[in-house]
């Protein structure tokens, strides 16, 4: 299969990301929205890899996922503190900053 | 000719594996945005993302497919669901919207972002050689050690740093999810002290309850036994026993009955019941709590 079937296939993964993140109101869906976007991004980079005839993009891909893993557990963590105090995993919730 | 080989030299095997994935990875990305409980966004994301892992494979970086399958699908979507029984599986998204049309207008801007990285990577695209790693993946001996090779020369900074990250990020959910206890928590000597000082003031006696009485015509739970003074306990009886009403009383008569029969006299009247009403001395064994359900 040639390297653009796999970029369309990115990119149309990437903007139903995007899509979920604008439209989806609870936090951990919102957050499993980037993570398909992350995803999207690290098929790209295979695919450009393999592209390119050389390994340097599986590398990059290798490190988005340790970054990726790294997110999810800060974040998860911000959304179960935010769900002690109050009581709520909505992203429309947490407006106290607001004003 | 190992099976990773194969699929990425064979044309028609490639196009079956491609499209099967890419429909059911899309598939599952619509799932995602579709399903109303954040449990089945999670597994509709597991499934997209077992799939992308077979992409992955086909793009001969079998080292990054099983990555994808043992982190994303094994570690961090089960870190998901974990998070999600936490907060709540019936947690389900509201439908209201907040922001009028902000439904469309997301719908139109996914359209024109995804036609916009289409139009313009694929243009860019034209032209461009018959892709093959083969080369890359056999300088070293393999697709593992080529990726070993490269992060352990060229990117090896910045594999260093991402230790000091996953550090710092495990460190800050530890913190961030740590619920600091404001009263030092009460050890087994502290209740007992607890017991006993409520002992006087709360009237809450801290040893057991007294047992019922057991008597040579009755053993019952239903009746009470005698202080030596010849009361009924309170305590004797259980509660729901006292409160429905139905707490047996103990005739002084009977127990006087029993000592003659120790005596030798054999003759027992089946009237006694009637004929010996309380009287006297048997007022004094009459349980408050009966006679007041009596009356």
């Amino acid at each position: 299969m040639s390297t653009d079937h796999y970029i369309v296939l990115s990119a149309i993964l990437f903007s139903l990301g995007a899509l979920g993140v604008l439209i989806r109101r609870n936090a951990i869906v919102v957050f499993m929205c980037v993570e398909m976007m992350l995803n999207a991004s690290n098929l790209a980079f295979v695919a450009f890899s393999r592209q390119a005839g050389n390994l340097d993009g599986q590398t990059i891909a290798f490190f988005v996922m340790i970054v990726a893993a790294a997110e999810v557990v800060i974040g998860l963590a911000i959304i179960v503190t935010i769900y002690r105090t109050r009581r709520s995993a909505s992203i429309d919730e947490p407006n106290l900053m607001k004003y | 000719m190992n099976p990773t080989a194969l699929l990425a030299t064979s044309n028609t095997g490639a196009a079956w594996v491609f499209w099967v994935c890419a429909i059911f990875a899309v598939c599952g990305a619509l799932g995602m945005l579709i399903s109303r409980k954040p449990v089945h966004s999670a597994l509709w994301v597991a499934f997209t993302m077992i799939n992308l892992a077979v992409l992955y494979v086909a793009l001969s970086a079998p080292f990054l497919g099983m990555i994808q399958i043992i982190v994303y699908t094994g570690a961090i979507m089960m870190l998901f669901v974990f998070v999600i029984m936490i907060v709540g599986v019936d947690a389900s998204d509201s439908i209201v919207e907040t922001l009028k049309g902000q439904r469309w207008i997301a719908i139109l801007f996914a359209l024109g972002l995804g036609g916009l990285l289409i139009g313009a990577i694929v243009n860019g695209l034209q032209g461009a050689s018959e892709p093959s790693l083969a080369a890359a993946n056999a300088a070293d001996g393999g697709n593992v050690q080529g990726i070993a090779r490269l992060i352990f020369t060229r990117y090896v900074v910045a594999f260093e740093v991402t230790s000091a990250l996953l550090i710092t990020a495990a460190l800050g959910a530890v913190i961030l999810t740590h619920r600091e206890r404001y009263k030092a928590r009460k050890t087994q000597e502290d209740l007992s002290v607890e017991r006993f000082r409520d002992r006087y003031p709360a009237g809450e006696h801290p040893g057991n309850l007294p047992a019922a009485g057991t008597y040579a015509r009755s053993n019952s739970v239903d009746t009470p036994a005698l202080l030596p003074d010849g009361s009924a306990a309170p305590d004797s009886i259980p509660a729901p026993l006292v409160e429905r009403g139905s707490v047996r009383t103990i005739d002084i008569q009977h127990l006087d009955e029993v000592h003659n029969l120790a005596q030798g006299d054999t003759v027992i009247d089946d009237d006694n019941d009637q004929a010996l009403t309380p009287s006297g001395p048997a007022d004094a064994a009459h349980t408050d709590e009966s006679t007041d359900g009596e009356s």
